[in-house]
Order: structure tokens, then C-alpha cells, then sequence
């Protein structure tokens, strides 16, 4: 039997959740047993060279591009999980919702402490650069969703107990450390 | 005279002292109806609906309703549950709930109870609303962000002299909660702290002070809300 | 002259539980509510200050900014939308340059929306600065604005003829029409006020009396039904010092109007329904709590309690019954359908926010001021009379098995003779729109009940008026096939109850919203089936809130659904099982817009 295909991605998160998908010590060997990474950080393949069977997606959609991958995954991955508070809220970045997008641009272009030159007050423009979106949204307002993995990021073993889950077939086992918002 | 009164929950006999509400009876007899806007010793006001338990087929909350002699009261059912859950659920989309950063994160009665009922995510759509941290006040910090509306501080802060140093503004959606500023610039510490260890959530802080207890030894790291009660 | 603060605060004693009157004429006096007169309420009624911006900041018609000296409120229930709303409105703002919400920049002229305030039969229809305007158009707004500029008194502004019957009185002088289309022992002329105080009471103990109503089998006229017998049973054996009876004149469910009538043509009726239950229950006062809307009335029904005192139907040994003190006085509201509510409109009445109380206890245990009180509806007050006149028995041969007496149905929307009905109970909603003059084969829908109720459709029209079938506090909003319902009517009720709740619930206070939303959704052609399903569930929550509002606030949704699932099922994306309504042009545009460039939506 083949190993089922797993891609990872990280949108507007921190790639905190990717370092807990590592944080499993001596199980990162059992991982590569049980799974092949196809599309991902981890193993820095960009574009999806094959139809994976999970896809695991940290952070959430701030931008243009944001939503072109998670898209894109939706496409190519059977199973779509929202790893983190990011990808199931929005998390820190979401702290702006509610501002008006041309507030934080000034803020942060413009008037802002951290501004240190600027004279044309210009918020960078370029056609290459994704546009940012009215307020960072959660994956599942973009995209169907089929799991999620909460904690900030979530424990290591949540993500391990689940893929095994996944992998198996077997019911989730959901201790009651494991699984926080924090 | 004997005023002890006998009930069943979910089928099991229970006994407890007339007029005692279904809550405390129920605690009394080992079984825990989760709560959130119910604090021991002040006087209920069922407001957030998570203590709904089916009083002879009807729905009541269990933080108001006194059992009497030969009630039959269900509270641990599939449905009953994921009504409580929804509620819980509406109370993360309705405000700004970012825990990563939350000062109460662990000690959040909240977010104890998402963990009880295992929310992964809410049913409901995020709103975002639009809050403001009003911090005008010398000792506390109010984060409207956080604030679920329950009511406790209303109900257990007032003056020496009987007065409220909060109370709602508005109705409905925009309904807030507000402080007195004379009175409020006039808490004594004890007032104050006792303000703080009232909220359930984490919309009123005590000013310059947070996060002392590390993740994993806080309150709901380990140990499930209501626990307790279901051991005894 | 203006009225001092300190002049109205005293005439209501400093007492902190006349909050709302104190507040009513402060509001009515200056246009608005000003924060130094707040701190000045709060130093003198002893209470702190976020106490009176509570109860301020909870009722539509207080304000803490001015709304101008003209201030306008244009109903916006689904029926004014029905007979033409939508001109009215942009006539007033396209005349006066301004947006619902707002004042003029001279301080003149306030527009703003409100909820149903009680004239379905007439509209589109507004208060301005208290007194009703009824059956609006485009042209009667140029002259009411044209009016305005000229500086004349509203009382001065009315075109056409006051209304009918005591509408015309010296003090109440309105247009509002009555609209009684047909007659029964409540709107009968046949009455002599005071006749079964003199003629009946002094004979009967309240026993006796109590005995005779549950003869009658009269059930509460307010909705939920309750056998008032009882509730005076329960009361008059209940503990306490002192015993209210409370009239509900709060008359809020969109499309009732009934209670308007009788308090304008029958109120001697009810002032004598309340004096029999004080009689029965021992209570000494009584209170009848008026909404706000209604306040054109008040001159009119003030001057006929004193009538009633100086006849010695009010007052002390009342009908030469030894001992027998009783007298009642009018309380306003201030805007808030939830004071309806029994509790509610105590809580109100004490001078607080209208918040629902959790109960037990019920009002005869603990009610007004902590003491039993009985809430009754207008017409159970008024129905009580002719109970007491002609007999238990009399009363209880009109209408089926399970509802006794007559109803007075208040019907509005697409027929040709709205108005207030007096029938048995037993009529089937067919009956109604025949007498209403309503096209039956053009009558897609009937909303029976208001949004609280439910909406049927043309399978369902033979059902019949009664406890036992369709119960109802008495209104029927008809609707033909011109309307889209679900925006026109499902749509519209939803939002009313987003904009009512007192939003203590956690329930109530979000979800009506959440289904709002959801609805706006499949309104919008991005529907998909599964937000039925959910409609349907998020709808069973809010049946666990505290009280009928927060209960019955998924009804116009639920009930629609059950009956109109073709209506919902058409405008749903068949083809799709996800559809998040995520729109990338409208997403990118602010920041595009910022950053000066072109969206790529590539
Ligand atoms: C939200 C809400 C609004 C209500 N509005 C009214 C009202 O306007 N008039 C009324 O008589 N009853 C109203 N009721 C019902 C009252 O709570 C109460 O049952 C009634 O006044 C009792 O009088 P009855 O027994 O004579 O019907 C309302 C109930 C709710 C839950
Ligand atoms: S108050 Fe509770 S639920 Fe809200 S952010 Fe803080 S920890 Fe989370
Ligand atoms: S501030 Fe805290 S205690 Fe007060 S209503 Fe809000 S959540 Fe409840
Ligand atoms: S159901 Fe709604 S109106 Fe009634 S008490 Fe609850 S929040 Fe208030
Ligand atoms: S705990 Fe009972 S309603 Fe909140």
C-alpha cells in the first residue's frame, strides 16, 4: 500500500504550527513511515506535483495569495485541516478586523512610529505584490473545511494524534491536555 | 420539620433543601450542570442560558429555577448538550475572542467550558465586532472585546452604601457594559481585585499585572470545569 | 416656559422608582436628555449614574443627543413597507437633505425609523413630537415639511378631518381612524359605565367574584392565554402588604392595534375591568402601562380617571363598598417592545431597563415593588365586565369549547377593509379575509399572530381562531401575491426582533442575527441547502431563552420555512454543498483603493 500524500502550508500564520508538526521527537521517524510530504515547507517542493490525500493549512487568509493557495489546496488535497487558532479564526493577525484597511495601511506605511522614510507617503503598490483583503478571514469562510486542530499552536500531539487518525482510519483520541486554545 | 424535598435528574433520585436552585441541588447530589453567568452567593439572573435543563419537558435554567417536591429534571442529554454548546459557541463569534494572548487564557471559565464540550470551531460566522478596551479607569482595565455580558460584576460590585458601580448601557446587540466613573475612580483595592475575580472571562483586568501562572499550571490546564462536583 | 428639573423631580416625589416618568418629561421638555441632567436625576433620586444611563440608553425614545425640534419617527413594520413606506421615506429625506438617523444641521428636523407603533390599519404612518400622522404619501410629507418651515404647532399641521368616534374629542384631537368594522359585547355601545360596580360588587365577596370569571372560562387576551380566574386566584392567596393590578397597554407585536381602539373609545370599560379585579385579588392600585406611542391619548384618558374619582368609581369606599380603596394611574413607556412583556413592563414600571425576569417567581407571588400583581391584557380587563353584567355562563356561550368570548382581531395588509373585528372565537381565517374584503385567490399568506406568531399559507386557511388550533393575541397581517415574502414580511419581523431584544439572553441577543444573516444569504442567490438545516436548528436555541421574545424569535424564519420551503429551496445553489460567500472584488477594494492600483482579480 502507499503511503497517503500529505502537503502543508503555511498563510498568515507564524509558522508556529509547523515547528509543533516537528515538535514530536523521536516520532518525526515514525512520521516519515507513516506518511510521503508532497507540497510544503517542510520539504520544499512549491507547487503540488501530485493529488495528496491531506493538506494541512496554518494560518489564515490575509491576502490575495492567501486565497489562490488555500484554493489551490482545496483543489489537489482530499482532506483539508485547519491547523491553529490562525486557520480557524484568524488569530493575532485578525487583531486588525474591525479597523479599516486604509488605517492600518497609513499606519503602518505612512504614520506610524516604525516609518522611518516616506517622504511621498507611498503604500507600496507593485502589481507582483498580493493585495490585501478587507479583514484576515478564516480559512473556512474561503474554503470547506474538513478538520481542526485548535491551540496556539496546538499541541504537538494533537496534530500527531490526528493525522494518525487520518492516516488509520481510527477514532481521533482527543485527551483533554492536549486539545487548548493557547 | 423536615424540609428536604426529593427530585430526580436524568432518573436519579436526589434530595436537597426546598427552594435551593436546581444548580446547588444538583451540585449538592454530585452531578454538575455547567453555568457560566451563575456565582455562588449572589443572587442568579439567568442570563446565559448554558444551565438550561428540561424541568418536566420544559426548558428552564437550572441557576433559577428552585426544585420542588417530585421534579423531574433532564440535563445530561445529546441535544441538551449541543444546545449549551452553541451558546458557548456564539459567545466566541459575538466578541473578540483572542486567547494565544489572552491574560485570562487557562483561568477562563469561557474557554473551560469550550474545552468541556470540545469546540473546535464555532457553528456561527466570526463577527468581529468593533470593541474598545476602555482603560480610563485607575485600577481596572474594561475589554468590551471579552466582555460575554453575564452580568456578575452588575450584580456582586456595588458600594458600601448598596449603589452600582456597573450597569448595562443600550439593549440587544449593542449592549455594553459600564462603569460608573465616580464611583468606579473610587474602588478600594478590595473592590477592585474582587471586580477582577468576578468576571468568568477576561474583560476585567487588574492593571499591570498578567500572565503569572505558566501555561500548564493554570486552572483548566489539567483539571475539566465542574469536575469537581462530579467526583464527590 | 420650560419646566425646571428640580419641578419634576419633585412632583414625582424623589422617588427612584418613577425613573421612567422623570425621564419621560425631561425627554418630552427639552427634545433630549442632556448629561448634566442625568447627573442631576442621579445626585437627587439617590442612585448612581450608570443607573439612569441604564435605564436611559435601553428605550427608542429617549435620547442623549438632541432630535430636533421636529422630531419624526416613520413606522417601519412590514405593513407600512406593504402600503408604501419606501416613497414616504425618500420624500422626507430627499426634502430635508438628510438620512434616516439624523437632524438637520439647523437643529429642526429629526428622522428616524421605529417599530410598529400600532396604526397597521393606516398606513404608512409617523409620530412627530408625539402626535400620529397617518396614510403618508409623497404629497402629504411636502405639506407636513412645508408646515414645519412655516414654524406652525403639530397640533396645527393636520389636514384632513380628525378621526372618528372620541378621535375627535377636545382632548385627544387626531386623525387616527378607528376602524371598527364589526361589533361584540366589548365594542358594544350597550354599557353604563360603573354599572356593575354599583350594581354587583356590593353583593359579591371577591370570592364570589373570582368564582364568576372562571365560570367564564376567560382566557388572558394578551397571547399566552392563561385562565385569568386563576391568576386572580393565585394573587388574591398570595402574601403581601399591598396588591397591584397592572393593565398591558404596551401593545407592541407588529400588527396589533385593538387595545388603541378600546383605550379610545372604551377605556371606562377598562378602568371598571381593573376596579373588579382589585376588588377580587385586594388590590389598591393600578397601573396602566401605555406605550409610548399612545401618549396622544393621554390627556383624554387622564381626564377620565379624574371623572371616575369624582364619581366615586375611583378612590375611597369605592361603590359605597366599605373599605374598599382603589385607584389607578397611567404609566408610560418609552419604546421597547419587550415591555410588553409581563415582568418586563414591571421592571419598567419600577423605573428600570425592561429586562425580563426570571420566573418563578411570577408576578401574583412577586411582582410590583416585590408585592403580588396581577398583569392583565386591555381586552381581558374589559371582557371581565360583561362577565360580571351578564353572568359566568353568559360569557362562556360565545365562542368553541376551549376559548370562551369574543376577540377583537386587529387585521391590516392586502384587504379592503382593515380594522378591528370583534368575533367569537371559532372563526377560521378564511371567514376573517372574507370580511375583510381580502382577494382570496390573490392571498398568498397570512401572518396570524404578528412575528411572534406564524405564517400559513392557503392549505392552512380553514384552521380556526382558538386556543386549541391557531391562538393568537390578535392580529392577522394579510398578504397577496404582489409581496416577496420572505423580504417583505420573514425578512422584516427577523430584523425587528435583532433591533428588540433587551439582549440580556446570550441567546436572544445573538442569534436572531446569526439568522439574519444567514437569510440575507439566501436572499442573495449564495444559499446553499445545508443553511436551511441550520436556520432550522439555530432557530431550536433561542427556545431556551428567558422570555416569549427571545422564544418566539426565530418564528417568522421557522414557521416560514415549515410552510414556504419552496420559497427558500428555489433561491438555493443547487450545485454546490459550500458556499462561503467570499467575494474577492469586494475584499481587495479598500486596500487597492489605498494603495492607488488596479485589483488583479485573475
Ligand atoms: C415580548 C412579549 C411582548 C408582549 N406584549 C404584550 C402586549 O403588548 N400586551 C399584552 O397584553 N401582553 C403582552 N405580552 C404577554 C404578557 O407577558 C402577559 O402574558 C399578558 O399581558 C397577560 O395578560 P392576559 O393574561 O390578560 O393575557 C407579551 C409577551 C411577550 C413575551
Ligand atoms: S476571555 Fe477567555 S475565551 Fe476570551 S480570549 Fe480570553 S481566554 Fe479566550
Ligand atoms: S465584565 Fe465580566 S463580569 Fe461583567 S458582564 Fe462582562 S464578562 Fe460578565
Ligand atoms: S429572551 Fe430576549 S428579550 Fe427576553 S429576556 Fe432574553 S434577551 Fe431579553
Ligand atoms: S448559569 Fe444559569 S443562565 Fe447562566
Amino acid at each position: 500500500m502507499s503511503k497517503p500524500i500529505v502537503a502543508t502550508t503555511s498563510l498568515a500564520g507564524c509558522f508556529g504550527c509547523h515547528m509543533s508538526i516537528l515538535d514530536i521527537d523521536e516520532k518525526i521517524l515514525d512520521l516519515i513511515e507513516l506518511v510521503e510530504f508532497n507540497k510544503s515547507p517542510i520539504d520544499d517542493i512549491k507547487t503540488f506535483t501530485k493529488k495528496c490525500d491531506i493538506g494541512l493549512i496554518e494560518g489564515g487568509c490575509c491576502n490575495s495569495e492567501n486565497i489562490h493557495v488555500l484554493k489551490d489546496f482545496r483543489k489537489n488535497c482530499k482532506i483539508l485541516v485547519s491547523v491553529g487558532e490562525c486557520a480557524i479564526m484568524g488569530g493575532l493577525p485578525a487583531l486588525r478586523n474591525g479597523i479599516p484597511i486604509k488605517e492600518c495601511l497609513d499606519e503602518a506605511y505612512i504614520n506610524g512610529p516604525s516609518v522611518q522614510h516616506n517622504p511621498k507617503g507611498i503604500i507600496p503598490n507593485d502589481d507582483e505584490l498580493p493585495m490585501l483583503l478587507d479583514r484576515v478571514y478564516p480559512c473556512h469562510e474561503i474554503v470547506k473545511i474538513d478538520y481542526y486542530l485548535p491551540g496556539c499552536p496546538p499541541r504537538a500531539e494533537l496534530i500527531w494524534n490526528a493525522l494518525v487518525a487520518l492516516v488509520t482510519g481510527d477514532e481521533l483520541k482527543l485527551p483533554y491536555e492536549v486539545v487548548k486554545f493557547d | 420539620m423536615s424540609t428536604l424535598v426529593k427530585f430526580k435528574i436524568d432518573g436519579v433520585e436526589c434530595m436537597a433543601e426546598r427552594g435551593t436552585y436546581i444548580v446547588e441541588a444538583a451540585r449538592e447530589n454530585g452531578i454538575y450542570i455547567p453555568t457560566l453567568c451563575n456565582i455562588r452567593g449572589v443572587k442568579p439572573r439567568g442570563s446565559c442560558r448554558i444551565c438550561t435543563v428540561l424541568v418536566n419537558s420544559r426548558p428552564m435554567s437550572a441557576c433559577t429555577t428552585p426544585v420542588t417536591d417530585g421534579m423531574e429534571i433532564i440535563n445530561d442529554t445529546p441535544e441538551i448538550n449541543d444546545t449549551r454548546k452553541s451558546i458557548i459557541e456564539v459567545l466566541f463569534v459575538e466578541g473578540n475572542h483572542f486567547c494565544p494572548s489572552c491574560e485570562k487564557s487557562g483561568n477562563c471559565e469561557l474557554q473551560a467550558l469550550a474545552y468541556r464540550f470540545q469546540m473546535m470551531v464555532p457553528r456561527f460566522p466570526y463577527i468581529f465586532p468593533n470593541k474598545t478596551v476602555d482603560a480610563s479607569n485607575p485600577k481596572i482595565i474594561k475589554d468590551h472585546n471579552r466582555c460575554i455580558l453575564c452580568k456578575r460584576c452588575i450584580r456582586a460590585i456595588k458600594t458600601d452604601d448598596g449603589k452600582n458601580v456597573f450597569a448595562f448601557k443600550k439593549r440587544g446587540m449593542k449592549l455594553e457594559i459600564i462603569i460608573d466613573p465616580e464611583l468606579g475612580d473610587n474602588f478600594t483595592d478590595e473592590l477592585a481585585q474582587k471586580a477582577v475575580e468576578i468576571c468568568p472571562v477576561g474583560a476585567i483586568l487588574p492593571r499591570e499585572k498578567g500572565y503569572q501562572i505558566p501555561i500548564g499550571k493554570r486552572k483548566y490546564d489539567q483539571v475539566v470545569i465542574g469536575s469537581d462536583i462530579e467526583k464527590k | 416656559m420650560a419646566t425646571n428639573v428640580q419641578d419634576i423631580i419633585t412632583k414625582y416625589n424623589k422617588d427612584k422608582t418613577r425613573l421612567m416618568d422623570v425621564l419621560i418629561d425631561v425627554q418630552s421638555e427639552h427634545g433630549y436628555i442632556p448629561k448634566d441632567i442625568t447627573k442631576e436625576i442621579a445626585r437627587e433620586l439617590d442612585i448612581s449614574h450608570v443607573d439612569v444611563e441604564q435605564t436611559m440608553s435601553f428605550y427608542h425614545f429617549f435620547s442623549e443627543t438632541p432630535t430636533g425640534k421636529y422630531a419624526i419617527f416613520l413606522n417601519d413594520s412590514a405593513v407600512a413597507n406593504m402600503m408604501g413606506r419606501q416613497k414616504v421615506k425618500e420624500t422626507f429625506e430627499r426634502e430635508t437633505g438628510i438620512k434616516f438617523g439624523n437632524v438637520t444641521p439647523d437643529g429642526a428636523i429629526g428622522l428616524f425609523d421605529t417599530s410598529c407603533i400600532g396604526m397597521n390599519d393606516q398606513e404608512p404612518a409617523a409620530l412627530i413630537n408625539g402626535r400620529v400622522f397617518t396614510n403618508l404619501t409623497p404629497f402629504r410629507v411636502k405639506e407636513i415639511l412645508r408646515d414645519i418651515k412655516d414654524g406652525k404647532a403639530v397640533e396645527e399641521m393636520y389636514s384632513a378631518a380628525f378621526g372618528d368616534g372620541e378621535n375627535r374629542n377636545e382632548l385627544i384631537k387626531s386623525v387616527v381612524q378607528n376602524n371598527i368594522r364589526k361589533k361584540g359585547p366589548i365594542l358594544s355601545e350597550d354599557y353604563t359605565p360603573g354599572i356593575v360596580i354599583w350594581k354587583k360588587l356590593p353583593e359579591m365577596t371577591p370570592e364570589q367574584v373570582i368564582d364568576e370569571v372562571k365560570k367564564s372560562n376567560i382566557r388572558g387576551r394578551g397571547g399566552a392565554g392563561f385562565p385569568t380566574g386563576l391568576k386572580w386566584e393565585f394573587c388574591r392567596k398570595a402574601a403581601g402588604e399591598k396588591k397591584y393590578i397592572f393593565c398591558n397597554a404596551d401593545e407592541g407585536e407588529p400588527g396589533t392595534f385593538k387595545d388603541r381602539v378600546i383605550l379610545t373609545e372604551r377605556p371606562k370599560l377598562l378602568f371598571e375591568g381593573m376596579v373588579i379585579a382589585g376588588y377580587a385579588v385586594g388590590a389598591t392600585e393600578g397601573i396602566v402601562y401605555v406605550r409610548h406611542e399612545y401618549t396622544y391619548l393621554k390627556n383624554y384618558l387622564e381626564n377620565l380617571l379624574q371623572g371616575a374619582r369624582d364619581r366615586n368609581l375611583l378612590g375611597k369606599n369605592i361603590g359605597g363598598i366599605e373599605g374598599f380603596d382603589f385607584d389607578i394611574r397611567l404609566q408610560f413607556g418609552a419604546g421597547a417592545y419587550v415591555c410588553g412583556e409581563e415582568s418586563a413592563l414591571i421592571e419598567s414600571s419600577e423605573g428600570k431597563r425592561g429586562e425580563p425576569r426570571d420566573r418563578p417567581p411570577f408576578p401574583v407571588e412577586k411582582g410590583y415593588l416585590g408585592m403580588p400583581t396581577v398583569v392583565n391584557n386591555v381586552e381581558t380587563l374589559c371582557s371581565v365586565v360583561k362577565v360580571l353584567l351578564n353572568g359566568g355562563e353568559w360569557y362562556a356561550k360565545f365562542g368553541t369549547k376551549d376559548s370562551s368570548g369574543t376577540k377583537l382581531m386587529s387585521i391590516s395588509g392586502d384587504c379592503k377593509y382593515p380594522g378591528v373585528y370583534e368575533v367569537e372565537w371559532g372563526f377560521s381565517v378564511k371567514d376573517i379575509l372574507e370580511m375583510a374584503g381580502a382577494d382570496e385567490d390573490r392571498v398568498q399568506a397570512v401572518q396570524v399572530g404578528g412575528p411572534s406568531g406564524s405564517l400559513i399559507g392557503p392549505d392552512e386557511f380553514s384552521r380556526t381562531l382558538c386556543f386549541a388550533d391557531l391562538a393568537t393575541g390578535g392580529s392577522l397581517i394579510i398578504i397577496d401575491n404582489s409581496r416577496d415574502l420572505l423580504t417583505d414580511i420573514v425578512l422584516n419581523f427577523t430584523e425587528f426582533f435583532v433591533e428588540e431584544s433587551c439582549g440580556s439572553c446570550s441567546t436572544c441577543r445573538n442569534i436572531p442575527n446569526m439568522m439574519k444573516l444567514k437569510l440575507e444569504k439566501i436572499l442573495d442567490a449564495r444559499g446553499i441547502a445545508q443553511d436551511i438545516t441550520d436556520l432550522e436548528e439555530w432557530g431550536k436555541v433561542l427556545k431556551v431563552s428567558r422570555c416569549g421574545l427571545g422564544q418566539t424569535a426565530g418564528n417568522p424564519i421557522l414557521t416560514s420555512i415549515k410552510n414556504f420551503r419552496h420559497l427558500y429551496e428555489e433561491k438555493i445553489q443547487k450545485d454546490k454543498d459550500y458556499d462561503t460567500e467570499f467575494d474577492m472584488a469586494a475584499a481587495v477594494k479598500a486596500s487597492c483603493e489605498a494603495a492607488g492600483r488596479i485589483p488583479n482579480l485573475n
